[in-house]
């Protein structure tokens, strides 16, 4: 009988997160964090901003965004810790501590986005 | 002679250093690590939704903050090893995922072009409502 695991849906996070961030995150950190505090392009608009990330669809996207993204990388740190830096002795430990701290990461970003 | 041989599993010793050995697996681990600066900039996105919670005033202080010539730096790092990952990610696509078409499969650069193609649309799109 084969064992259920929870491996393949942490791959499908894994996955999910790391094509959203090829996607998105390469434009979005060149202009919200290079190109806009250097002042090459005038900040958006303070009442913009805010409406935009009032709005319950764009707040659920970006929190969708920021879990699958920290699970892609908790997902990433695992094997970097595990298998990268030879702690295969450690593994289960180091699994935990991951994905644990996807999980407090993803609540912190519920709460934050919550609270505009 | 009878022995008992127990059987053990032989682990070769493997270095933790063992990816500054080639170029390859430098490159590998430089990947790897991307993983790190994706969540520097879920954190740096968290601050700014939270400042942009929290007023005006924290908005522009976010600002100036982030102008910051050492957050700047690990900006502009954190960028260059997103763009390896995504480079990386676009070419690994068609090795996870095999599309078919009347059972006959796609071929791997349609895959990856089509992954560029919405690269750059996404990212115009992006750009368009920030800076609009």
């Amino acid at each position: 009988m084969t064992k259920k695991t929870s491996e393949p849906f942490m791959w499908l996070l894994f996955s999910v997160g790391g094509m959203l961030a090829a996607l998105l995150i390469p434009i979005l950190l060149l202009l919200l964090g290079v190109l806009i505090p250097l002042g090459w392009i005038p900040p958006p608009d303070y009442s913009n901003v805010l409406a935009a990330l009032q709005h319950p669809l764009i707040r659920v996207l970006l929190l969708g965004f920021c879990v699958l993204t920290l699970f892609h990388t908790a997902h990433r740190l695992r094997f970097i810790l595990c298998d990268g830096l030879q702690m295969t002795h450690r593994s289960l430990a180091i699994t935990k501590i991951c994905y644990g701290g996807g999980t407090v990461g993803s609540l912190l970003a519920g709460y934050i986005l919550l609270r505009v | 002679m009878n022995e008992i041989h127990h059987t053990r599993r032989y682990h070769q010793p493997v270095s933790p250093f063992w990816w500054l050995r080639r170029r390859s697996y430098l490159i590998f681990a430089l990947r790897e690590l991307s993983a790190i600066f994706i969540a520097w900039f879920v954190v740096f996105l968290l601050v700014l939704v939270s400042a942009v919670g929290a007023g005006e005033d924290r908005y522009r202080q976010f600002l100036t903050t982030a102008a910051n010539p050492g957050i700047e730096l690990l900006n502009v790092i954190s960028f260059f090893f997103i763009l390896l990952h995504a480079i990386t990610w676009f070419h690994l696509t068609p090795q996870a995922i095999a599309l078919r078409v009347r059972s006959r499969r796609i071929a791997r650069i349609w895959i990856v072009a089509s992954l560029y193609m919405c690269w750059g649309a996404l990212s115009w799109a992006a750009a368009w409502i920030i800076m609009s």
